[in-house]
């Protein structure tokens, strides 16, 4: 149940931001979230939703853009299928996570004066 | 203002900023790897479920640790939900220990082991393990400054949790296949199958068998734990370079 605790770094996070550009309000929150990043995205909005009532944020859309894990060979063979260990077929060398880790903060449309 | 038509609603700003949400916690664990680094102090973030056997693994380290003389070059900020139980444990066998009172959190972050290390004399240890609190996912997604991270799986918990917690095992550096000694009444239990889901899941898969008990593993896991040290005095001495 990190998810709150995530909730709480971006509200901290987007607060700083809202106040940097004079906003009202936040409009929307665009995210994106790895396939192997340890967030379960429905208990993010869950969290996102309690946190949000009576903050800037009360009226802004949480949008996630899901990312699929990628697995790629560090030497230029191409990405790991799906299934397999991660090693290069062709190279043997230790596969290398091109996407799917991440927990980022992408933009946010803010409401200014 | 809307400028467009002077119509009075607000302007909409799209603001790009393609940011870490958890960057304040990468802030807090850069802070701590500095303080590692500068004191020589090889930080291991041990993890893994309830009752994987992560305090056990450290009493056995304590106790292999004291025999080579080195007991008082280890200690251990140990989190735990709302006790002292693990940090007392260890404390008994003989190392230096303080616990993480986590209250309702699930994982420790940076800042709480920052606080931790106020109150542990860690700076002239070689090895600081970071117990985390038992959990297969929390932990995994917080930096906390370490060194290495560490998994302890128990054969009791399945073949499949590898594939089932992906994110840990994607981390760890080396997972600590605890309670081997309960193999015999397991006999669906194969633990070519748990390396194999590794591969699946760890880049560079690392596993040792281990048993408490028996001691199976122990010295492996010790003499992992010394390279992790020449690895470090070896990077100092590229750093520094020839004299």
């Amino acid at each position: 149940m990190h998810e709150y605790s995530i909730v709480q770094a971006l509200f901290d996070r987007i607060q700083d931001a809202a106040r940097e550009r004079g906003a009202v309000a936040v409009r929307r929150v665009k995210l994106r979230i790895g396939e192997i990043a340890g967030v379960d995205v429905d208990l993010l909005q869950t969290a996102y939703d309690l946190f949000r009532v009576r903050t800037i944020c009360e009226g802004a859309w949480l949008d996630v853009e899901r990312v699929s894990a990628r697995w790629t060979c560090p030497g230029g063979h191409g990405d790991i299928a799906r299934g397999h260990a991660l090693v290069c077929p062709a190279c043997a060398r230790p596969a290398r996570l091109a996407a799917g880790d991440e927990i980022v903060l992408e933009q946010l449309d803010l409401e200014v004066p | 203002m809307c400028d467009a038509c002077g119509c009075g609603d607000s302007n909409v700003v799209p603001v790009a900023l393609s940011e870490r949400v958890l960057a304040a916690n990468d802030r807090g664990a850069r802070h701590n790897r500095e303080h590692f680094h500068d004191h020589g102090v090889i930080a291991v973030n041990l993890m893994g479920g309830p009752g994987a056997g992560k305090t056990a693994i450290l009493e056995a380290s304590a106790q292999a640790l004291a025999a080579l003389g080195e007991a008082e070059k280890v200690g251990v900020l140990a989190g735990d939900l709302a006790t002292d139980h693990d940090a007392a444990r260890v404390r008994a066998a003989g190392i230096l220990a303080e616990s993480i009172t986590t209250g309702s959190a699930c994982h420790l972050d940076a800042e709480m082991v920052h606080r931790g290390l106020h109150r542990l004399a860690w700076r002239s240890l070689d090895f600081l393990f970071i117990e985390n609190v038992g959990n297969l996912v929390c932990p995994a997604v917080y930096d906390l400054g370490q060194d290495a991270n560490v998994v302890a799986l128990s054969v009791t918990e399945g073949e499949d949790k590898p594939l089932k917690y992906p994110t840990m095992f994607q981390k760890a550096d080396l997972v600590l296949l605890t309670k081997t000694d309960l193999l015999p009444q397991l006999p669906d239990i194969d633990v070519a199958r748990i390396a194999t889901n590794l591969s699946h899941v760890m880049p560079k898969p690392a596993m040792i068998t281990m048993s408490v008990r028996t001691g199976e593993g122990i010295d492996q896991w010790i003499q992992w734990l010394h390279g992790l040290k020449h690895l470090r005095a070896s990077m100092r001495a590229s750093i520094v370079g020839p004299v």
